[in-house]
């Protein structure tokens, strides 16, 4: 098995790169496919909470990149979802503990095991960015529709480009529906013209999202969320097929011109 | 170094050019070469070409005795001033060979033009990008926020220009920056800085320059490059 390696990246902190990871993973873990998610953010991790793993950690990151423990000992299987791994990240130690080729010794390892492996990024263009670009097969930038998350969102795909990573594709969360109708936030639209790079997902916010964040059961295995729904295309949309974007409820023919403004980055 | 007198052979004869300049200093520069090249020379048939030189009978036949004197003859004298080859004829000189003016036929057109150094970028200039250039930069794709354009010379965008851009960055006013949605952070021109008003209304090519003292925004219009 070649495995995919997929980073989750964002630029700013709290646009959802977490959250996006946990649900993305448990989607595609809950179609029957193995995916292990990687918390990068070494120092301030959460993956783990968001999992609800955080009382199973023995070993992290660290220790399997310093050989304190073998690979198979840092993994936590999911306790809903038996396709599904974290590899948390140390609370200790800071990104210099880990380095880029590292990050690909130890993805190149997974991907023999694994059809799915998601690298939940630090926010920021520093090591912690480094390292979980470093062993990508593709990148997805999440934002949201926030002009200073726009523009980080930016940046990161001028980075990702430069690290010959690109091109990227983007998940727009947490838009609010009744925001956009009233002008007080950007659309979807507006967010893809500057960005210009292939839309993979829009996720609705919802209330949902934080509850099952502080209960430690992403969204995506709640049947009835919108929010899990949107992470679930978004699952879909990785494998490969073709799933129309959900109506939000905003003003008639926006998905339409998402999906035109979609063809021309492919 | 400056064009000489120069000498080569052609089918009529030994043709010489002459550089531009005040004649006293072309003549004398054309009789130190003849001089040098006196053996080369004996009793071949002479053409000069002076090409611009204005020359009266009297310089033209003083020249044609000092010629003589070096037991040379001068045959033709060519040249772009009619006045000149008016005053060969009435000294009994050729002003038309077979070939004439060899080099005409191949002296490029005055219509190619030289233009000025810049550079193309066609791409996506995203946030934290930045392109320098001492001359000209023409971008072909969107200047997102964040993006920063500094050129010596204009810039030109074909696209949508929303980052900072300098133009005439070395202190040129008449430095001009065009795009095809016109909403920048920032623009600067020379030493002028001006931030754009937000609310624009309809997209459209438009051309920023300096006019009395400040940069100003204007619609695309014919000629309104012409500075």
């Amino acid at each position: 098995m070649v495995g995919s390696v997929i980073t989750i990246t964002s630029g700013k902190g709290g646009v959802g790169k977490t959250t996006a990871t946990a649900n993305i993973a448990a989607a595609l873990a809950s179609t029957g496919k193995k995916a292990v998610c990687i918390d990068a953010d070494i120092g301030l991790r959460n993956l783990d909470v968001v999992l609800g793993l955080e009382n199973r950690i023995v070993y992290d990151l660290v220790d399997v990149v310093e050989g304190r423990c073998r690979l198979r000992q840092a993994m936590i299987r999911d306790k809903r979802l038996p396709e599904l791994y974290l590899i948390p990240a140390a609370q200790t130690r800071d990104k210099s503990a880990v380095s880029p080729s590292d990050m690909v010794k130890l993805a190149n390892e997974l991907r023999e095991e694994h059809d799915y492996i998601l690298i939940d990024s630090p926010a920021g263009i520093e090591r912690g960015f480094r390292n979980s670009i470093a062993p990508a097969d593709r990148v997805i930038i999440i934002t949201n529709p926030e002009v200073s998350a726009v523009r980080d969102a930016d940046r990161i795909i001028g980075l990702v480009e430069a690290e010959e990573k690109g091109p990227a594709q983007l998940i727009i969360n947490r838009l609010n529906a009744g925001m956009v109708e009233r002008g007080d936030m950007l659309a979807a639209e507006d967010v893809l013209e500057l960005l210009a790079i292939e839309l993979i997902g829009v996720v609705p916010e919802d209330e949902e999202v934080i509850v099952g964040t502080n209960r430690g059961t992403p969204v995506a295995l709640d049947s009835k969320s919108k929010a899990g729904q949107a992470f679930r295309n978004i699952g879909q949309r990785i494998q490969g097929e073709t799933v129309p974007f959900m109506d939000l409820g905003q003003e008639s023919g926006f998905f339409d011109r998402i999906s035109k403004l979609m063809r021309p980055g492919g | 170094m400056p064009p000489q007198v120069q000498i080569k052979g052609i089918r009529e004869g030994l043709l010489i050019t002459v550089p531009d300049g005040e004649w006293p200093n072309v003549q004398d520069d054309l009789l130190v070469e003849v001089d040098k090249q006196a053996d080369f020379l004996r009793g071949a048939k002479l053409i000069l070409d002076v090409e611009n030189h204005i020359l009266n009978a009297a310089t033209l036949g003083k020249l044609r005795d000092m010629i003589s004197e070096r037991e040379l003859s001068l045959w033709a004298v060519l040249s772009h001033s009619p006045t000149t080859e008016q005053t060969a004829q009435a000294l009994g000189l050729a002003t038309r060979i077979h070939q004439a003016h060899p080099e005409e036929s191949s002296r490029p057109l005055e219509t190619n033009l030289d233009g000025d150094e810049g550079i193309l970028v066609r791409r996506t200039m995203r946030s934290g990008h930045i392109l320098e250039h001492p001359g000209h930069i023409t971008v072909i794709g969107d200047v997102n926020p964040g993006a920063e354009i500094i050129a010596g010379g204009d810039v030109v965008v074909w696209g949508r220009l929303r980052g900072v851009v300098h133009a005439g960055a070395e202190g040129d006013t008449k430095s001009v920056i065009c795009a095809l949605d016109l909403a920048p952070t920032q623009l600067r021109i020379a030493d002028q800085i001006s931030i754009p008003p937000q609310d624009r209304g309809e997209t459209r090519p438009e051309i920023a320059l300096i006019r009395e003292g400040q940069v100003v925004a204007e619609p695309w219009s014919p000629r309104s490059w012409e500075r």
